[in-house]
């Protein structure tokens, strides 16, 4: 957590989901849960004890017919930044078992050493967080077909989102073959990016001012990465989780969802400068 | 049958009848192993938690019992550093129960962690940086302690105490007992306070977040404070029942008077803290993410309304308070019986909502209020130390000499 950096080059990989695109078609989690060996039950209709590393949340705008309106969330890990590196979940985890990588901003998971504690997921309220409840089991001959690059969890563990984190080091891996040490904005996207029909999710650095993430959410770095672009917005902002999945809705109620708001304020006027306290 | 083993001149009830007592509960103890060995080898599906709910019963008996069990560091803080030496004729039995507590509240952190053979990584590969990590080194450091504190009164007994060596080694620890004391009480502060501050740093939980001083959320100071002032009503609730069990009165008034007293304005103080923590975070913390007051009191399915923040301050805080700070009130044996439940009441209902609360409140707008229904193997598995807590203190009770005053309160004939 407190390894030192070279900030010059540090890279901060993050999302904006275009919520106007997103159909809920599921494509993303359905991805997700491909490329990351993310085990399954056989009857997953409990939700709260099924693994969704790319969760999908049905908005509504609370309105009658025919002034009903729905919108969907895709909802991966966070990422947050939080406070200098310090996300909810890296700060409690009593082993390191989770740890904030200052080069890539990516929230790593490390499962052999994660001894299933839980307050990891206590701490973040994405609840982008889950526990193996069970050992996985895959259906007849499907073990042929996990992905070598992702090692499956055990029993009694937490696990998360990476935004594909074994995409980057292959990528760099394929990089440093060809005598390069910067990847081009295409060589690392997440599955789930790649897998969305609608075009709905960008993904790349959000320090580097070509990627398109960066051009659409504008990050204000000044301001914990306040986006300060119109209709961008991110989850639970006032918290000062500093997450790196941006949102971006012309639809008002949608944006105003993205946080909580006290009955006078504004949509997206909220004083960052309010919050203190935590380290 | 094991009258050797008995300490002198009290009076103990036959071996039969003390044996078939054991076996009753013997039976709830193993009916918690089953259950325990069932979350051991098929995992932590066999709870009522899910992924929204990470933290529930366990980690409240957890908090739980050791706000109860802080009895045992306050009173020996009072007794071997602040010298109220009254305290002399309890301070046995709250440590009994205090190590009772934590070596429960060990047990029950085996069984709640996923991966139970790994939980020497929260040592080998701390992170300094966690709350839980704190409290792991303080629990376990000051676990030690009370074991410690412990073995004096075990080398008390009747036949260990015919040995020389052992009569010599209990002696000499007695008499530098201050030093485990007082090395108890700093760990106590530490662990107590950093299980306050699991749940303050949750700067992504708004219900458990609070303003810091220094590196340390309020929470830390308001749990040791509350560990302090309500363990003590946990020692005399005890020592209530065992003398309603074992029909004797074990300990003088002027003793129970002076914990309850102490004990009465420790709750006082604390309330003073926890109304202008609680006014602060309804007015200024909470509204700054967005939140008003009553949201956190708005659970739809009726257990997180406004009921519970006035069982947990007013019956459990106020009430409880007024009574042990009066001298008459206190002095009524049933007003001082009241107090001491609610007060035990009063802390146990903070420990759960800064628990489960914080669990069972959603944070993102568009969620619903979370609900959770611990499984049998939860329940068995919160009642196991229950049980294993009446054994030992049963035991204990039985032969050793717990209380010094019971053989002069309690004259036996010829």
């Amino acid at each position: 957590m407190n390894k030192t950096h070279n900030t010059q080059k540090a890279k901060k990989y993050g999302m904006v989901i275009d919520l106007d695109k997103c159909t809920g078609c599921g494509a993303c989690m359905v991805a997700c849960m491909a490329e990351n060996n993310v085990p399954f039950k056989k009857d997953e209709t409990n939700k709260l004890d099924s693994i969704t590393w790319m969760h999908l949340y049905k908005l509504t705008n609370g309105k009658a017919f025919p002034e009903t309106e729905i919108c969907y969330l895709p909802r991966p890990c966070m990422h947050c930044e939080g406070a200098h590196g310090h996300p909810p979940c890296v700060s409690v985890c009593p082993a390191t078992a989770t740890d904030y990588d200052h080069g890539t901003g990516i929230v790593s998971q490390i499962y052999t050493r994660c001894f299933g504690c839980r307050y990891c997921m206590g701490a973040c309220p994405y609840h982008a967080r889950y526990f193996n409840w069970w050992d996985p089991v895959w259906p007849e001959g499907m073990k042929e077909y996990l992905s070598p690059n992702v090692s499956p969890r055990m029993r009694g563990v937490v696990e998360k989102c990476s935004f594909c984190f074994h995409r980057y080091q292959l990528a760099m891996d394929k990089a440093y073959h060809e005598g390069r040490k910067e990847l081009e904005e295409h060589e690392y996207q997440s599955s789930c990016t790649q897998a969305c029909p609608a075009g709905a999710i960008t993904f790349g650095d959000l320090n580097n001012p070509d990627h398109q993430v960066h051009k659409i959410a504008r990050p204000d770095n000044e301001h914990g990465g306040k986006p300060s672009a119109t209709n961008v917005f991110r989850l639970l902002e006032r918290l000062g989780t500093n997450p790196k999945v941006y949102y971006m809705s012309s639809r008002e109620w949608v944006r105003r969802l993205g946080d909580n708001y006290l009955p006078h304020e504004k949509t997206g006027e909220i004083a960052l400068g309010k919050q203190k306290g935590h380290h | 049958m094991d009258s050797a083993l008995l300490p002198k001149g009290v009076k103990r009830c036959s071996f039969p009848q003390f044996s078939i007592g054991i076996l009753i509960v013997g039976a709830v103890l193993l009916w918690g192993v089953y259950a325990m060995l069932l979350c051991w080898f098929k995992g932590l599906n066999q709870t009522g938690m899910n992924d929204s709910y990470g933290f529930a019963l366990w980690i409240w008996a957890d908090l739980a019992v050791i706000a109860l069990g802080g009895g045992a560091f306050f009173t020996g803080l009072l007794k071997y550093i602040i010298g109220k030496d009254e305290l002399k004729n309890i301070i046995n039995f709250a440590v009994v129960i205090g190590f009772i507590c934590y070596s429960s509240a060990l047990l029950i952190l085996a069984i709640d962690v996923g991966q139970p053979l790994r939980s020497w990584f929260i040592f080998w590969h701390v992170n300094v940086h966690s709350m839980l990590a704190e409290v792991a080194f303080c629990l376990s450091i000051y676990f030690s302690v009370l074991a410690i504190e412990f073995v004096p009164l075990l080398l008390e007994n009747r036949k260990l105490d015919e040995v020389p060596f052992f009569h010599n080694l209990a002696h000499n620890m007695h008499e530098v007992m201050a030093v485990f004391a007082a090395t108890g009480a700093f760990l106590s502060c530490f662990h107590q306070g950093s299980l306050g501050g699991v749940a303050g740093v949750l700067f992504g939980r708004p219900f458990a977040f609070r303003e810091h001083l220094l590196v340390w959320p309020w929470t830390f100071f308001l749990f040791t404070w509350s560990a302090a002032a309500y363990g003590p009503c946990f020692t005399i609730l005890l020592t209530k029942i065992t003398e309603g069990i074992t029909r004797k009165k074990l300990v003088k008034d002027n003793v129970v008077d002076l914990l309850a007293k102490i004990s009465g304005w420790m709750i006082a103080s604390y309330m003073v803290a926890k109304l202008i923590d609680t006014w602060y975070w309804a007015t200024v913390t909470a509204p700054s993410r967005g939140l008003t007051f009553m949201q956190f009191y708005s659970d739809g399915n009726g257990l997180y309304t406004l009921w519970i923040i006035v069982a947990e301050l007013v019956v459990g805080g106020i009430l409880p308070a007024l009574i042990l700070t009066n001298k008459t009130l206190r002095a009524n044996k049933s007003m001082l019986l009241l107090a001491v439940i609610l007060a035990c009441i009063g802390v146990c209902i903070n420990r759960w909502v800064m628990v489960l609360q914080v669990m069972a409140h959603p944070v993102l707008p568009f969620e619903e209020w979370f609900a959770y229904m611990p499984s049998w193997q939860e329940v068995a598995t919160t009642i196991l130390p229950v049980a294993y807590g009446v054994i030992l203190a049963s035991l204990a009770y039985r032969y050793l000499p717990v209380f010094p005053q019971e053989r002069e309160l309690n004259p036996v004939n010829g």
